[in-house]
């Protein structure tokens, strides 16, 4: 849906959500995006699975909170000034589920061109290549436009 | 909303019919006498009639025209409802039903043959009617009949419709000689007066002994548009102008009763009846009519609202709790005296609110239990095994979503009741039982829960059976003491079901586990007692609701978490010595061993544990289990947020609430958390035998 809007102007844009994790910068689909939101209390859910570790409330709802970090394989950061969460909302058995990320840094919303999209190379990748889409250049850097529908099912 | 597709209206509309249709029929079986039901059955059929043609289902209309001609003879009392004829009845029904929801699978030839065995019974046995009483109740309204009288009253707007009330008027003349009289007194001032309004009323005799379906078609396109008021003419007027006055002071005529009086043209040709006095037929009328009245007034007193918006509701009515959870945790941290006042008005309007709201979202289980009524009439009649089917505390209400959710694992017990618990008729007989079995369903209020139960009195479960079984599958050592309640949990043991030869032999068990799941998911338990020979009874706690609940809040280590105080039975400390007795892990409560899990192990809780350890004791059913935490910091009004899928996989939470700091915390799942324990114990057990 997101792509078409795009498309009305740029055949090829897409607007993302630029967040950094780590060292690595990521692009979310800002269709997915529902909204961004300072850090708050999470609450630990014991017997989950590592990458989706606890819960948090967002506005009366109970959502679980993903770190992409441990689904990468990257290590861990403290939380900083920067800290924020990225709400979005995924198909999970055709249904939305609306799911929290942490991101170390929130850079923009802006728009990438598909046309610079570069093959996901085999090797010299410490993730998974079934968890990213794309792979694209966004000022002279690389940035991962990662699958979420896959991460996190 | 208001472009609600107008199909669904009456595909909802048409189900509740259904019910009411299904619900008289299979009365009728156990009293074929009552003429009510009858009459009842035909009002349903005869809607669904009428309501099908106007939305396009023609194939409705047909069948169940023909259905209702088949069973008119019924209606006339002219033959007896017996359990045959109202097996097929049911399965016109059914047609019917499918002819509605889903026409594609529907074939006519099925139709046909209904319709052939129908009139094949209603033709057969002129002769078997109960003449006498059946053809002196209701000759007395036929006899007289001699056409109807019509009030009309249409709607101003409606010329501009196109529709012509004279048009209408000349097409109900062509039925038979008609004595019109117009009513005058809603014409206004000619100045102001709109010329495209229609200001007309009518009052109409009309001399014929015409079917009311006739008149009803006459108006059919303007049924919504206008008041058709319709009564039996009793007898043959004169044709002699109404003084006005009356017509006016005339009452709004009830509902027409028509399905009571059968056609006058049916009156012609079997004139036979003796004629019984008059005075018998206004007795027998008046209680119709009181009883139409009700229905009327609570028609007005009940509004359609969809199940959606309900939900919404509630779950605006869930964040305002807990937004006031919030203030009312502020309001007591300040020194502000009027703060603390405000905090506490708007504590008690909260919930009172939540109360209201939840009872808006409350349904009398009657409505599930009627469904019951016909796979109990089919089972006893594919079985062969005559059975009595009661019920009782239909009134009980329950939250519409637990309501649905019931309705699978109540199907699954009654089934087991016929199918295993009842014995035949020839074992029944030996056993010196009564040949007829007798199944009860119950629902009653207990506390804050409602206990459903289904109880046969049929020959009880066969304990050595199960635990024979029990032992060849490795559940338990051979010769382990437990007592016959233990025994029976395996019938809940998910695959101890699906061998054939306990289903085949002692029964129960088919899809227990599922039953088990099902209740618990909906926070309830399920029990089983069984007396040898004389019958098994099933017992469903349920919670009034699945939307708040009554939590105690408990802290192990950092985390806050709640457990469901319908759950919580006693809070004990941990005495040093349950704490030295590390490998056990058993507490004694009063001389009872009761096993418990250490809530810091489950949580992997971090830091050092208070110094002294609380024991929450909870229970399902009879199974009781501790439960370690750090601190328990007291009562909590929990609204109830389930866990996204992505959590799926965690099975000893059942949800989530958001605590007055906004901070969410998870609830426990207390029936996990006992089989937990229980699996422990059971290791133990056979670590220990062997």
């Amino acid at each position: 849906m997101n792509l078409g809007q795009a498309g009305e102007h740029q055949a090829d844009a897409m607007q993302v959500v630029m967040i950094g994790l780590g060292e690595e910068k990521f692009a979310l689909d800002a269709g997915l995006v529902r909204e961004i939101i300072d850090p708050v209390p999470v609450t630990k859910v014991a017997g989950a699975r590592s990458f989706v570790p606890s819960v948090i409330n967002v506005r009366g709802n109970v959502i679980p909170l993903a770190d992409l970090r441990i689904r990468f394989g990257m290590p861990q950061t403290d939380t900083s000034a920067d800290t924020r969460i990225v709400v979005i909302e995924i198909q999970i058995d055709n249904k939305p589920v609306l799911v929290g990320v942490t991101a170390d840094k929130v850079y923009e919303v802006t728009e990438i061109s598909q046309t610079d999209v570069q093959q996901t190379p085999r090797v010299g990748m410490h993730w998974k290549p079934e968890f990213i889409r794309f792979i694209t250049k966004w000022r002279e850097e690389f940035v991962i436009v990662p699958n979420m529908e896959r991460i996190l099912n | 909303m208001s472009a609600m597709d107008p199909t669904e209206v009456f595909r909802q509309e048409a189900s509740e019919l259904f019910e009411v249709l299904e619900g008289a029929l299979l009365d009728l079986g156990q009293r074929p006498d009552d003429r009510e039901l009858v009459d009842s059955a035909f009002r349903a059929l005869h809607t669904i009639k009428g309501s099908g043609a106007m939305f396009g289902f023609d194939k409705v209309a047909s069948f169940t025209h023909e259905f209702e001609t088949a069973f008119d003879r019924v209606r006339k009392g002219e033959i007896r409802p017996t359990q045959e004829l109202i097996s097929v009845a049911l399965a016109a029904k059914d047609y019917i039903r499918a002819l509605i929801e889903d026409p594609q699978s529907t074939d006519d030839i099925i139709g046909e043959a209904i319709l052939d065995d129908l009139k094949r019974f209603v033709s057969s046995d002129r002769l078997e009617a109960p003449a006498a009483e059946v053809a002196e109740a209701l000759a007395p309204a036929e006899s007289k009949q001699a056409g109807w009288h019509l009030y009309l009253e249409f709607e101003s707007h409606i010329l501009r419709n196109g529709s012509n009330p004279l048009d209408l008027l000349e097409d109900l003349c062509k039925l038979g000689p008609c004595f019109v009289v117009p009513i005058t007194d809603g014409v206004p001032f000619l100045d102001e007066m709109d010329p495209e309004d229609c200001y007309l009323k009518w009052d109409v005799k009309l001399h014929a002994a015409c079917d009311k379906d006739a008149i009803d078609d006459v108006f059919m396109f303007v049924q919504d548009e206008m008041k058709l008021t319709l009564s039996p003419l009793e007898h043959v007027e004169a044709p002699a102008p109404v003084p006005l006055f009356q017509l006016l002071d005339e009452e709004p005529m009830p509902p027409p009763v028509m399905e009571k009086t059968a056609p006058a043209a049916e009156v012609a040709a079997a004139p036979v009846v003796d004629e019984p006095e008059p005075k018998s037929e206004i007795k027998r009328e008046a209680p119709v009519r009181r009883e139409e009245a009700k229905r009327e007034e609570r028609g007005i007193a009940t509004v359609r609202v969809q199940a959606e918006r309900l939900d919404e509701l509630m779950d605006r009515v869930g964040e305002l709790v807990i937004a006031q959870a919030r203030l009312t945790q502020l309001a007591s941290a300040g020194s502000d005296l009027s703060i603390k006042l405000i905090a506490e008005e708007i504590e008690r309007l909260a919930s009172s609110l939540r109360d209201t709201t939840m009872g808006a979202r409350m349904v009398p289980i009657g409505s599930l239990f009627g469904r019951f009524r016909r796979l109990v009439h089919d089972l006893s009649r594919d079985l062969s095994k005559p059975v009595e089917f009661v019920t009782s505390g239909e009134d009980t209400e329950l939250d519409k979503t637990m309501i649905e959710c019931l309705a699978d694992p109540l199907v699954h017990l009654i089934r087991n009741a016929i199918d295993h618990g009842i014995e035949d008729t020839a074992t029944r007989a030996a056993a010196g039982k009564t040949e007829q079995g007798r199944i009860e369903l119950a629902a009653v209020h207990s506390g804050a829960q409602v206990l459903v139960t289904v109880k046969d009195n049929g020959g009880g479960l066969n304990t050595a059976r199960i635990r024979a079984k029990a032992e060849e599958q490795g559940l338990i050592a051979a010769g382990a003491a437990l007592t016959d309640h233990e025994i029976h949990q395996f019938l809940f043991h998910p695959g101890f079901s699906t061998a054939q030869t306990i289903s085949a032999l002692s029964g129960r068990g088919v899809g227990m586990d599922v039953v088990k799941r099902t209740i618990e998911n909906m926070r309830g338990s399920i029990d089983l007692s069984t007396r040898p020979g004389q019958g098994t009874t099933v017992t469903l706690r349920l919670p009034l609701t699945l939307a708040i609940i009554e939590g105690l809040l408990i802290r192990v280590g950092e985390g806050r978490y709640i457990i469901p105080l319908s759950a919580v039975e006693e809070c004990v400390e941990l005495k040093a010595e349950d704490e030295r007795s590390r490998g056990r892990n058993f507490l004694n409560v009063r001389g009872n061993l009761v096993p418990f899990l250490r809530l810091r192990e489950l949580m992997t809780a971090s830091g050092t544990p208070d110094q002294h350890q609380k024991t929450i004791i909870i229970s399902t059913g009879e199974t009781r289990v501790g439960l370690v935490a750090d601190q328990i910091i007291g009562n909590h009004q929990t609204v109830i947020k389930s866990l996204s899928k992505l959590h799926s996989d965690v099975t000893i939470f059942s949800g989530a609430t958001i605590l007055g700091d906004g901070t969410a915390a998870l609830i426990l799942d207390v029936a996990q958390l006992v089989a937990l324990a229980q699996s422990k114990v059971e290791k133990q057990h056979i670590s220990e035998a062997a």
